[in-house]
């Protein structure tokens, strides 16, 4: 990829510092620090998807945010385009339309007093892309088409539809700034599978039609698999493993990649018993030391417990954060996904 | 399993629960039939607003009034639950029939100790002094793999994890060594490598004791994991009722056969996922005749006129006039209507 990604992260982190409280301030206490993201880097070339998957609380929808401008990040750079957009006041109007977002919660995320045309009207009217009320009327009426809704639909209220039609609402308002990039931030889990299977679809056609990219945010590795080109695998603020979909489900190379693959209960997996693995995801507010995966990691050793493990390019395209990996000690990886029988 | 068995441990047989609201009384089931034999894992699954959870509810009795069971039977091992007063379903419940919940925090007394909770579940159900309550405590904590469980019957709920919680409520739910155990999505709040400790736990534990499970969940994984036979509903209905592999792999009704189809997994990568048109219709809007007809791709007229009963399919009992002798006969089909679908 010579030219410019269309999003590139460098080292991006963000702290929240825990409120103490008045007793223990008193007593000189300092505050306790959550690490939310820890130092994580990509970038992502036109047209491609990426997918941050990862168990809840491991910073992958804070990664969103930070991206989005809805945080300010302690340290690191974000770039769109080669242009620095890390704070949200370098972010020039032109830049802020090229970026939109689409949310778990679409109940939560559509304002419930406005119709439907006002909702996806309001980005068209705040960055002039239309000339005037008529235009801006004709391209409402086009997106509620593009995304499977009827153009009378947008003289309704929000609570008028169902789930997923709302979440269609939501993603006409994201396009409606004509962007580059939409975050997507867990956009299918509130959904019923059936209608997660028709988003889903929704959001490839409009990605081979516009040349959208994504950053698809998600828990559930089977819907990553069928909407990514790549596939960053987030543990307790850091990224683990980064590899490219198919890679990444042929091969797992991080033994906590390997662990999530292992655990998904999966339409092949009728009558077989797994091995559950032991242990839970740790407190981001005190992470084990060293590798924060290796508590639970059946490969870690002495090195493991002391030193942090940086993300080093391994086999083919994958990237991977793991002493073992390094050093060869990880068993070769398993067949790749459950086989369905 | 229990093939043998003569009659279902719970029978469920035209179950209707009606919520008479201001504008008049709306159906939410419509006629579920079901049966859990002995020792045995029915998955119970659907989408949101199918009806499975207000079936697990009104089995045992749960039902947030004014909802109310309009008609239909429950049998559980070999009686009539239906109907029977508060007094004599709170014996039944617990005793003979466990039940956890999605939340394991909302199931627990936050201001009770685990210990307390447990012994003072297991005295009521069994007649046990207070020590040898407190040592079955310790082994349930133990069986559900509470590490250092005799150490932990002092802690309260909110030093568990969340899945330290839902082991907590599965002893909970074992506690009287019941018959058969309602469990309403018990790892749907939990994260996946959490889930699949829990699915262990329950599928050892209720293997162990010889405990039938009704599991209620819309996760189709879930389920292909977990139970020896799965019924689908849909807008208050059971529509497919089979065993867990024919159900996932080779079902017979296009709603089941759709909604398996629809499921992306982690094997294969397809390149659009096939997806069924429309929405469930919703509580109240049930069409006439078969409630999938305005969605399925195979709708014949005789489908908008009448509701069809389980019969015979392929592999499994589907309530789908394809598997009629009145198919043959029925009218070449019309397309399905265009639905807006969301």
């Amino acid at each position: 990829m010579a030219e410019t990604p269309l999003l590139e992260i460098e080292d991006l982190a963000v702290h929240f510092r825990l409120p103490v409280p008045l007793a223990e301030r008193a007593m000189g206490r300092k505050p306790k620090v959550l690490k939310a993201v820890d130092g994580v880097s990509f970038a992502i070339g036109k047209g491609v998807t990426l997918a941050v998957v990862g168990e809840s609380g491991c910073g992958k929808s804070t990664v969103a945010r930070l991206i989005a401008g809805l945080y300010r990040p302690t340290r690191g750079r974000v770039a769109i385009d080669g242009h620095d957009v890390t704070a949200a006041r370098d972010r020039t109007r032109a830049l802020r339309r090229r970026l939109t977002m689409i949310f778990q919660d679409p109940q939560a995320s559509l304002n419930p007093r406005w119709r439907v045309r006002d909702i996806i009207a309001e980005p068209i009217k705040a960055f002039g892309i239309a000339g005037d009320g008529q235009e801006t009327g004709r391209r409402v009426d086009g997106l509620l088409e593009q995304v499977g809704l009827a153009a009378a639909d947008g003289e309704k209220y929000p609570h008028e539809f169902s789930g997923g039609q709302r979440q269609r609402i939501s993603i006409a308002r994201a396009l409606a700034s004509q962007p580059d990039l939409i975050l997507c931030d867990e956009p299918t889990s509130a959904l019923d599978v059936s209608v997660q299977a028709q988003i889903l679809n929704l959001m490839r056609d409009l990605q081979d039609d516009l040349g959208l990219t994504y950053l698809f945010i998600s828990h559930d590795l089977a819907v990553v698999n069928h909407m990514s080109d790549r596939i960053a695998v987030m543990y307790l603020g850091r990224f683990v493993e980064v590899a490219d979909a198919a890679a990444l489900f042929a091969a797992p190379q991080h033994p906590y990649t390997r662990l999530l693959l292992e655990t998904i209960p999966d339409l092949g997996m009728t009558g077989r018993d797994r091995e559950a693995v032991a242990g839970e995801v740790p407190s981001p507010i005190d992470p084990p030391g060293g590798c924060a995966f290796h508590p639970r990691c059946p490969h870690a050793n002495e090195r493991c417990r002391t030193e942090r493990p940086e993300l080093r390019t391994a086999a083919g395209s994958a990237a991977v954060a793991c002493h073992a990996a390094e050093e060869g000690r990880l068993p070769p990886a398993p067949a790749g996904g459950a086989a369905d029988g | 399993m229990a093939d043998g068995a003569a009659r279902p441990l719970l029978d469920v047989r035209g179950l209707k629960v009606g919520l008479p609201t201001r504008r008049g009384h709306l159906p939410i089931l419509n006629g579920v039939d079901l049966h859990v034999k002995e020792g045995e894992v029915l998955g119970v699954v659907g989408e949101s607003g199918a009806g499975k959870s207000i079936t697990g509810l009104a089995v045992i009795g749960l039902l947030e009034p004014p909802a109310r069971i309009d008609g239909g039977e429950v049998w559980f091992d070999g009686a009539r639950i239906d109907g029977l007063s508060g007094d004599a379903l709170r014996r039944i419940r617990g005793a003979r029939i466990g039940v956890i919940f999605q939340d394991p925090l909302t199931s627990l007394n936050p201001l009770y100790t685990i210990g307390r909770q447990l012994t003072e579940t297991i005295r009521t159900h069994m007649d046990l002094g207070a020590d040898a309550a407190e040592k079955r405590a310790v082994e349930l904590l133990d069986e559900v793999g509470i590490p250092a469980a005799a150490s932990r019957l002092g802690a309260y709920p909110h030093e568990f994890s969340g899945g330290m919680r839902q082991r907590v409520v599965i002893a909970l739910a074992l506690c009287a060594h019941p018959r058969l155990i309602i469990a309403d999505e018990p790892t749907t709040a939990l994260d996946v490598s959490i889930q699949a400790q829990i699915i262990g736990v329950l599928k050892r534990l209720c293997r162990e004791h010889g405990t039938a499970v009704m599991l209620i969940t819309h996760d189709m994984g879930v389920i292909a994991e977990t139970a020896d036979r799965v019924a689908v509903m849909y807008a208050g209905r059971v529509i497919e009722d089979g065993t867990v592999a024919e159900v996932v792999r080779n079902a017979s009704h296009p709603y089941s056969h759709g909604l398996m189809g629809s499921i992306p997994t982690i094997g294969e990568r397809v390149g659009r996922l096939p997806q069924i048109r429309g929405a469930m219709p919703r509580v109240g809007a049930v069409p006439e005749g078969c409630a999938f007809a305005p969605r399925c791709p195979e709708v014949r007229d005789l489908c908008r006129a009448e509701r069809p009963v389980m019969m015979g399919g392929k592999t499994t009992s589907a309530a789908c006039w394809q598997y009629s002798p009145r198919w043959a006969d029925s009218a070449g089909a019309a397309g399905a209507e265009a639905v807006a679908d969301g």
